[in-house]
């Protein structure tokens, strides 16, 4: 961006600002507490194959990883439903795979562990509730 | 408008008081709604509560301050798998100027760069350069810059003053990258 159009954002932010506050007002009188924050559902194919969504705990994950091990180290991109993750991966060590290979975490067997979801949810970041999540205003 | 500005700012305080006062406990998985309560993973799984109630509090997102949990190594988590990966640490702070009537943003590399990679962010979400990024408070309300982490992971929108953290009237020196030094110099 040019110094003419740093200057023009700076010139616009007043009147922004304005209709900002009104927005956000507007926002976080609809809290909608959901799950744990930064609890994430995967179920694009989960459910049309039987299985219970599967229910990603990042609270759980933070504590043993930082998020350079799984968003840099092994490439899972930060939007809810981007990867195009299935089974047939995790089972040759791909995704959840890279650790879930009783090694580093307990093994693909424990299918009730990953697939312990409500039936009906939809892929996305479930817990984010302060303010309903990225993407949902 | 200054006048309306400065009355919804307030009424906006006095919102965000009340839901983080109003912030119900760690929610047992049987009843968050994300769970299915006749899961035969419900009493294997670990419960929120169990695991974070034993970290530095805080009043929103999961309710645990990671920068402490980490800082005062509560937690240790792993920083790599492979032992070849390379670990970039930086410690420079951006001070970001177009916030309207709100304090300046003060964004700090060094808390970022103990959790995340460079290329978390460079340049997915931001060029590598001061003032080049038309950030702003809907975009970021709207799930991206820093609000791809923020409301989603890290701690929530609601929390203003944390990233509007730099009082524009005592700030003497210049937006931009504090200090101005050679990144080779900061990084480690
Ligand atoms: C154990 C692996 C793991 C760790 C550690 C991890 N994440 Fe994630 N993250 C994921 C997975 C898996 C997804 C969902 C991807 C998908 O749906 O395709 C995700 C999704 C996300 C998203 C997208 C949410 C949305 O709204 O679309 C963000 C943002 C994110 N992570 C940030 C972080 C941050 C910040 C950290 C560190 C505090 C972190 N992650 C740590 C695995 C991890
Ligand atoms: C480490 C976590 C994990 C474990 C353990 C696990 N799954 Fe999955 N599974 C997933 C994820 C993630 C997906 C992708 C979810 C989606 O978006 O539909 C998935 C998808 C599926 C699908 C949808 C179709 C497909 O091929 O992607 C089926 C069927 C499935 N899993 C069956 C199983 C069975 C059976 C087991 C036990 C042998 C199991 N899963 C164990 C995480 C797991
Ligand atoms: C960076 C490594 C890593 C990746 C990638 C990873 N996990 Fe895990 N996960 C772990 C570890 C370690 C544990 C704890 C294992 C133990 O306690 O033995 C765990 C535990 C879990 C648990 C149980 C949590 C509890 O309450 O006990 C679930 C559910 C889970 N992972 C789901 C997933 C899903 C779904 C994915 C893929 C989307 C995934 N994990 C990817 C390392 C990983
Ligand atoms: C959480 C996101 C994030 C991460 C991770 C991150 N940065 Fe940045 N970086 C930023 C932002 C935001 C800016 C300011 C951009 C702006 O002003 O528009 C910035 C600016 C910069 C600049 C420009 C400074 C200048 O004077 O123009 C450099 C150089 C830089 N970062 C290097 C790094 C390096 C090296 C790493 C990894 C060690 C890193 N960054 C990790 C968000 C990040
Ligand atoms: C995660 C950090 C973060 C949080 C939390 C945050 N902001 Fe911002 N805000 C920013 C950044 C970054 C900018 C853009 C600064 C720049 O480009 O120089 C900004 C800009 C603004 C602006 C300028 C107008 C515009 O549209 O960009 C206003 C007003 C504002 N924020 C108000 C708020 C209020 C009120 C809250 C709390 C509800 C809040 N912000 C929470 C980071 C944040
Ligand atoms: C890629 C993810 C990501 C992005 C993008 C991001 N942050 Fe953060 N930020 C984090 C994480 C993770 C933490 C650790 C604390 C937590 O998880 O709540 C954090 C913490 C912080 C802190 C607290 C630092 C401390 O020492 O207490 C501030 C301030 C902050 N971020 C501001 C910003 C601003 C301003 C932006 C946008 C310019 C931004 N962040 C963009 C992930 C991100």
């Amino acid at each position: 961006m040019g110094k003419d159009g740093y200057i023009q954002r700076k010139k616009s932010i007043r009147c922004r600002q304005f209709i900002f506050y009104l927005t956000l007002l507007a926002g976080f009188s609809s809290f909608n507490v959901l799950a744990e924050y930064g609890d994430v559902v995967l179920n694009r194919n989960a459910e049309l194959n039987d299985m219970r969504p599967v229910v990603f705990p990042h609270w759980f994950h933070r504590i043993r990883f930082r998020c350079k091990v799984c968003h840099h180290e092994l490439g899972f991109e930060m939007r809810a439903g981007s990867n195009d993750i299935n089974m047939g991966d995790i089972i040759d060590g791909k995704f959840c795979g890279m650790c879930h290979n009783g090694e580093t975490a307990w093994s693909v067997d424990n299918c009730d562990l990953c697939h312990s979801g409500k039936p009906g949810l939809k892929t996305g970041i479930h817990g984010s509730n302060e303010t309903s999540g990225p993407g949902r205003w | 408008m200054m006048k309306a500005t400065s009355f919804l700012t307030s009424l906006l305080f006095l919102l965000s008081l009340n839901t983080a006062q109003g912030a119900p406990g760690w929610k047992a998985l049987t009843n968050d709604e994300v769970h299915d309560p006749t899961s035969p993973a419900i009493g294997i799984l670990q419960e929120p509560a169990t695991a974070l109630a034993l970290l530095p509090s805080d009043t929103s997102g999961n309710r645990v301050s990671w920068i402490r949990a980490l800082r005062e190594r509560y937690i240790q988590p792993r920083t790599n798998i492979y032992p070849e990966t390379e670990i970039k640490v930086l410690d420079m702070d951006i001070i970001m100027e177009l916030t309207g009537e709100m304090p300046l943003v003060r964004f700090p590399h060094k808390p970022h760069t103990e959790w995340l990679d460079c290329d978390n962010c460079h340049d997915k979400i931001f060029i590598e350069k001061v003032g080049a990024n038309p950030v702003n408070m809907f975009a970021i309300l709207a799930g991206e810059y820093c609000g791809r982490c923020h409301g989603a992971v890290a701690f929530p929108l609601t929390e203003c003053n944390r990233c509007h953290s730099v009082d524009r009237a005592t700030f003497t020196g210049q937006p931009g990258a504090q200090p101005e030094k050679k990144v080779s110099e900061l990084i480690n």
